[in-house]
């Protein structure tokens, strides 16, 4: 049903007033979130693009090819403290944003393809506890790189990172258009916005072509893809280096965004929600892995509403929200999975597929 | 039903079985598994535009045999040579690259992809778009693509199953999964096409349709090594045929000698 409307060819008209009518939606979406909900919420839509870039990242790795990794944060570290690193007074060194944003995907990618080449040879669960490891190690890493040459500043973290900076315009100013002021959560907003449909773009073109083909092949039966005469090993690689430097990117804004960074954001329970993300929305479906990360970056939130929703119920407040929110958190994930086993979103194929299964 | 141009590369010649010159050449190849020899100093030679049987009774060593050529086990000892290329110490991608693609005996299709893109997965080899050319989409990846399809879907049409493009592969008939592994390794432009039982699991109708299918294949230039148990498949399509018992070369000759060779009836048999 869903994919009638994003059909191009049948519904040209449709979809360009959708199109039109999500840009608009999307350009008022701050304004209207920080009128009803408040500033903290505009924030968080922030943090909710970041996370739409990296489930997209991962859903190269884990949905498209099939490799089970359990340290993705690990590139979104990597591309937040070379960004604070280099545009901090830690090193005195300011480059710019958009010197430093490239670089940042470079980097990434190039960590991808050395935690990728020895671990690739690997599959399935193996390989995922050896990304978890890898993950974990490059956390540690930015934890003690403080002596006996203080580079990452230990868990303290960096701070006082430059803003990011358009032309002559710092994000992190409140500036003001027609005389609507549009602070920094405002500003990053559109930033991250720009960014993301950017690599939702990459991700759709990569998706269909020959080199997207050859990764679903990989994930679907990798001696048959040999076969085939596609070089696995390279294949693998690409889409490692590939949902790095996604997540270079990812960590680079998040650095601008927050102006500090520490070792504390990159734990293992992050790599574990972004993989939440890409599974509950629909691997290797690019709206439904759009779809998870919103939903999970803000259900978590959403969830404080328990406290005030028990005041308005019982009078006052029962259980702790901050207590409930995991677990309603969690039985929410299971809920999904045993009634969406493909997703929240799956990919119309996929949909197909399991529905055939319930009539068999 | 050949279509007048066939979309396999090779260039079409008549078949001269016997006078064929030797295409895939393997020497003294063994191979042990723990303690058990699944394969002993086999040697075998198949000429161009044959279609060579290979038959034996169940463990005799025939896939093994197949793993070897196709670069997924490494023998013990022995060699192989594709054309005069050592294929000996290659991986499976760069022997599909020289030019040997096969199938499965348990089909392995990219189930969840359809029958059409399973097919343009085989064109990887043979076509260059990068991840720039890819998010890009130049002109050259445009056209790159418009033929990837166009040559799958004749593909489709030459093994008969083009009326599936859209379906996924595992909701094929069993027979039509068969003939799309087919298809999938002829997109790779092979000199030899490995088959690995191509007919298990197929009644007598589909059989005889996948015998004329073989025979179109060799009829445009492609060579065919092919393991199966069916004999009637076997004796009526193959030029030559091999015999493996317990992973040694018992016989190899023309069908009708191989069927009254003593040694051939005793493995058969096991008397």
């Amino acid at each position: 049903m869903l994919t009638r409307w994003y059909d191009l060819k049948r519904h040209p008209h449709a979809v360009w007033a959708g199109i039109i009518l999500i840009s608009i939606a999307l350009l008022l979406l701050p304004f209207a979130t920080e009128a009803v909900l408040g500033r903290s919420w505009v924030r968080l839509l922030d943090l909710a693009l970041l996370y739409v870039m990296l489930a997209l990242g991962l859903n190269i790795v884990v949905g498209f090819a099939g490799l089970l990794d359990l340290g993705y944060v690990a590139f979104f570290a990597v591309g937040a403290y070379l960004y604070a690193l280099l545009a901090s007074p830690h090193f005195d060194i300011h480059l710019p944003f958009w010197t430093l944003l490239p670089l940042g995907a470079v980097v990434a990618c190039l960590t991808g393809i050395l935690l990728g080449s020895p671990t690739l040879r690997l599959r399935g669960d193996y390989l995922a506890i050896v990304t978890l490891g890898f993950g974990e190690i490059i956390r540690i890493f930015l934890n003690n790189l403080n002596s006996p040459v203080n580079i990452t500043n230990g868990p303290q973290g960096i701070n006082m990172i430059d803003p990011i900076r358009i032309g002559e315009h710092s994000l992190s100013k409140t500036e003001s258009l027609m005389g609507i002021p549009f602070t920094a959560v405002h500003n990053h907003y559109y930033l991250f916005l720009v960014f993301a449909i950017l690599l939702i773009f990459i991700s759709v073109r990569l998706e269909h072509s020959r080199i997207g083909r050859a990764w679903v092949a990989v994930r679907e039966d990798e001696i048959a893809a040999q076969a085939m005469g596609i070089n696995t090993r390279n294949i693998k690689l690409l889409a490692f280096a590939i949902g790095a430097s996604f997540g270079g990117i990812a960590g680079g804004l998040f650095a601008g965004f927050q102006g500090f960074v520490s070792p504390e954001s990159f734990n293992l329970m992050e790599s574990v929600m972004i993989l939440c993300m890409v599974v509950l929305g629909g691997m290797g479906h690019i709206p439904g892995v759009i779809l998870g990360a919103l939903l999970l970056a803000i259900l978590p939130e959403a969830l404080r509403y328990i406290g005030p929703l028990e005041q308005l119920l019982f009078g006052r407040v029962i259980v702790d929200p901050s207590d409930l929110r995991m677990l309603l958190f969690g039985l929410s994930l299971v809920l999904i999975m045993l009634f969406r086993p493909a997703g929240l979103w799956p990919s119309p194929l996929r949909q197909r597929e399991l529905a055939d299964r319930e009539q068999s | 039903m050949t279509p007048p141009d066939t979309p396999l590369a090779a260039t079409a010649t008549t078949p001269a079985p016997a006078a064929g010159n030797a295409l895939l050449q393997a020497s003294h190849i063994s191979k042990h598994f723990g303690g058990i020899a699944a394969l002993t100093n086999v040697s075998l030679t198949i000429r161009q535009h044959e279609i060579y049987g290979l038959i034996g009774p169940n463990g005799a060593g025939k896939t093994s045999l197949f793993n070897i050529l196709t670069g997924l086990y490494i023998p013990d000892s022995g060699s192989a040579t594709l054309n005069g290329m050592d294929l000996t110490a290659k991986k499976p991608h760069e022997i599909a690259r020289a030019g040997i693609a096969r199938t499965f005996q348990n089909i392995r299709l990219f189930a969840n992809m359809t029958v059409l893109e399973n097919v343009m997965v085989g064109r990887h080899l043979h076509t260059h778009a990068g991840v720039f050319g890819a998010i890009l989409r130049s002109h050259a990846t445009r056209l790159e693509e418009t033929a990837i399809r166009q040559s799958a879907i004749r593909l489709l049409e030459y093994t008969g199953i083009a009326q599936f493009a859209d379906t996924l592969a595992r909701h094929l008939s069993y027979g039509d999964q068969r003939r799309l592994e087919i298809a999938r390794a002829l997109a790779t432009e092979p000199v030899l096409l490995a088959l690995d039982e191509p007919a298990a699991g197929m009644n007598a109708t589909e059989t005889d349709a996948l015998k004329q299918l073989l025979e179109t294949i060799r009829h445009d230039g492609v060579t065919i090594l092919l393991i199966e148990h069916d004999v009637r498949l076997i004796m009526g399509l193959c030029d030559r045929i091999a015999v493996l018992d317990y992973g040694r070369k018992i016989a190899e000759d023309i069908p009708a000698v191989v069927q009254h060779d003593p040694a051939v009836i005793a493995a058969y048999l096991g008397a």
